[in-house]
């Protein structure tokens, strides 16, 4: 009986996956989406980006040269070995011409080399790591969204500009932060600032007062917040606490208007950031907000946009050079200015690095926001040149 | 004299001061592990997520029924305690007779159950539950400013951890519970309910928990993951302390805090290490922990 039972449950289980495996027909257009859907950043991409690519391939009718757009998803749990042989074995198994996803620099760095192996294009999203279109870039990755270069770039420009000239870091202890503090602090100098100290804490620290304490003793007016996610929002929480806010201007290095919303306008108030999107800049993107709220009951973050415009670009691309050949998809992809909701008169360099307007932004108080989500005010929006900067030569496949 | 090693003085009690309010939280929970341990002989692997249900079920009875922080601080740990009452009756108690490491790995799968099934209603970001009106503002001590509601933490943790000790040592009840540990059957025999006892020390002892998850739920942001980060500290606390005991777990919580606070000052990328590189220490030089019995 038991036995039986095993079975059963063992058949159910090899259906499901085999359902999941054959979902898509061989002439089916196949976008993959690899990304993070159960830990620090599926509200940042996760789910709410999965509903873009649909409402891009909603928006194009479903079919691309009259073959079915399918998509394919896929948690990579933050592993960058998981990442990389989902990626295989979708390339090899499921037909799949298209990969969307990352937003973890390690994983997208795995994928990456994954598909200059099987020559299959790679829209890395949400992915900090300007090494994507440097020493990791391949002819096959287009760097979406934004990059840990155009966000040190227009924060940390903005305010070593508008008179923050002496800055101290709290600075995650991992990779990501230090590449965000170097990133930010060479900005602050070139502009005549100075960086008068740093502090590097360790991640998923539960306390972040004590390390507070020590960048308010240093006299800095500006404290630069190398972290991200939950730690930006605990270190942001106790900056008001201590009144730390009242005397250094916060400038986030890294924020997603999912830390605003987590935090309250009364906690984030004053808050300096960059960004590669905001739902409300115009009534193109408020008509997208609209859209994408009735169906996840958020306002998408930038890159939730991001997944959208992505989609519908390798799609255009597509349909004009008539098939899904990597290589012609690429050349086309390079060649074509992208216009849409998310970027103006965008365009992909031959590093990988799709270069576009990037916002400064700081987070309204209280009584500055009139409606539900009306989170920013925009200080500057920075030209793609400026904000992504000149490329650095380390990209060997670009040339300088 | 305003300078030890180069370091101000007013530094050095600034974070002095903030090490005993983490001590203060370190202290809270190892009490409770150490309760639900020394009498049940259950290592309580969930109790991070009984910590994360407390301040969840503060957030949730402020945004849906408007329940206010000082009834949080009140109905939180007993609605948690009688799901940490329902996990003993059910679960728990089928485990009593077989290899403790049972317990473990049962509880740790429910620390993952309960923390997925809290992600995935709430996400992975959290939301920030605000400081009580009564307790905003800052006290200025001269040498920092210590915002009230950190001194108030401060002050609950040591009311209860001493409430705790002298209902466990001090009382008839107290004496009850620890002769149910010595030989349950014995006292089984004089006509003690001891089931009864046992789940109402786990209940208890989970309740703890859930006080202060509520106590740092305007402190730091609710998440799912607020527990699991602390438990593992906290299980280290417990060790030093000596497992099972109370006024060990309670001295050694306040002491882990202001070492850490130190540390944090010296050398912050030790500051998350510091409280393992003592526990391994602790254990070459007095196995059974500081306050332990050999």
């Amino acid at each position: 009986m038991k036995r039986k039972t095993v079975a059963w449950a063992l058949a159910t289980a090899l259906a499901a996956l085999l359902g999941a495996q054959t979902a898509s027909a061989a002439d089916d257009i196949v976008i993959g989406d690899i990304d993070d859907l159960s830990g620090n950043y599926a509200d940042v991409a996760g789910t709410g980006a999965v509903e873009a690519i649909k409402m891009a391939i909603a928006d194009v009718g479903g079919t691309v040269l009259g073959r079915k757009v399918t998509v394919l998803v896929a948690d990579h749990q933050n592993k960058p070995d998981i990442g990389a042989s989902k990626f295989r074995e979708w390339a090899d198994q499921n037909g799949l011409n298209v990969l969307l996803g990352g937003s973890n620099t390690g994983v997208s760095i795995a994928m990456a080399k994954v598909a200059a192996a099987k020559k299959i294009p790679f829209f890395a999203l949400g992915a900090g790591g300007a090494s994507l279109t440097n020493e990791d870039c391949t002819a096959y990755t287009v760097h979406y969204v934004y990059d840990t270069t155009a966000l040190a770039n227009g924060t940390a420009t903005t305010i070593v500009q508008a008179g923050g000239k002496s800055w101290f870091y709290l600075t995650a202890d991992y990779a990501f932060g230090t590449q965000l503090q170097t990133a930010a602090s060479k900005v602050v100098e070139a502009n005549g600032g100075k960086t008068l100290g740093a502090v590097r804490v360790p991640l998923a620290a539960s306390d972040f007062s004590s390390f507070l304490l020590q960048a308010q003793a240093s006299g800095a007016q500006v404290l630069g917040l190398a972290n991200a996610g939950g730690d930006l929002n605990n270190s942001l929480k106790a900056a008001n606490e201590f009144g730390i806010t009242k005397t250094m201007k916060p400038a986030a290095l890294l924020a997603f208007i999912t830390n605003i919303d987590s935090l309250g306008l009364q906690t984030a108030q004053g808050l300096y950031l960059t960004t590669g999107w905001y739902w409300d800049l115009n009534p193109e993107t408020r008509a997208f907000g609209k859209r994408y709220f009735e169906k996840m009951h958020k306002e998408p973050t930038m890159d939730q946009a991001g997944y959208y415009s992505a989609t519908l670009t390798y799609l255009k691309a597509v349909k004009a050079v008539g098939g899904t050949d990597s290589d012609k998809v690429m050349a086309e992809i390079r060649k074509t200015r992208i216009n849409d909701l998310f970027a103006k008169d965008g365009y992909v360099r031959a590093d990988g690095v799709m270069v576009h307007d990037m916002y400064v932004m700081q987070v309204k108080s209280p009584q500055e926001s009139k409606y539900p989500w009306d989170y920013y005010k925009v200080l500057k929006v920075m030209k793609g040149e400026e904000a992504f900067g000149p490329m650095t030569g380390l990209c060997t496949i670009a040339g300088k | 004299m305003s300078e030890i090693f180069g370091i101000p003085v007013a530094v050095i009690l600034g974070q002095l001061m903030l090490g005993l309010v983490n001590g203060s939280f370190y202290a809270m929970l190892s009490l409770g592990l150490a309760v639900i341990f020394g009498l049940m002989g259950i290592v309580n692997f969930a109790h991070g997520a009984f910590y994360a249900l407390g301040a969840f079920a503060a957030l949730i009875g402020l945004q849906q029924f408007g329940i206010n922080y000082w009834w949080a601080l009140l109905l939180a740990p007993i609605a948690v305690g009688v799901v940490g009452i329902v996990v003993e009756r059910l679960l728990l108690r089928r485990l009593y007779r077989v290899d403790p490491l049972y317990g473990l790995l049962l509880t740790f799968g429910l620390a993952l159950v309960i923390e997925g099934t809290l992600h995935q209603f709430f996400g992975a970001s959290g939301r920030s539950y605000p400081v009580p009106p009564a307790l905003q503002g800052v006290f200025n001590l001269g040498f920092m400013i210590l915002p009230i509601y950190r001194a108030w933490v401060i002050a609950v943790s040591i009311v209860v951890c001493f409430a705790t000790w002298f209902v466990i040592e001090r009382t008839r009840l107290g004496g009850t519970l620890r002769a149910a540990t010595e030989n349950a059957p014995l006292l089984q025999a004089f006509g003690v309910n001891v089931p009864l006892l046992v789940v109402a020390t786990y209940g208890g002892g989970v309740a703890l928990a859930a006080l202060a998850g509520v106590l740092s739920a305007p402190v730091i942001l609710v998440t799912s993951s607020m527990g699991s980060s602390l438990v593992i500290v906290v299980f280290a606390v417990v060790v030093i302390g000596g497992m099972g005991s109370i006024l060990g777990a309670v001295i050694s919580g306040l002491a882990l805090g202001l070492i850490e606070g130190l540390t944090k000052v010296v050398y912050p990328e030790a500051s998350n290490i510091v409280v393992f590189v003592i526990m391994a220490i602790v254990l070459i030089v007095r196995p059974a922990g500081l306050f332990g019995r050999e």
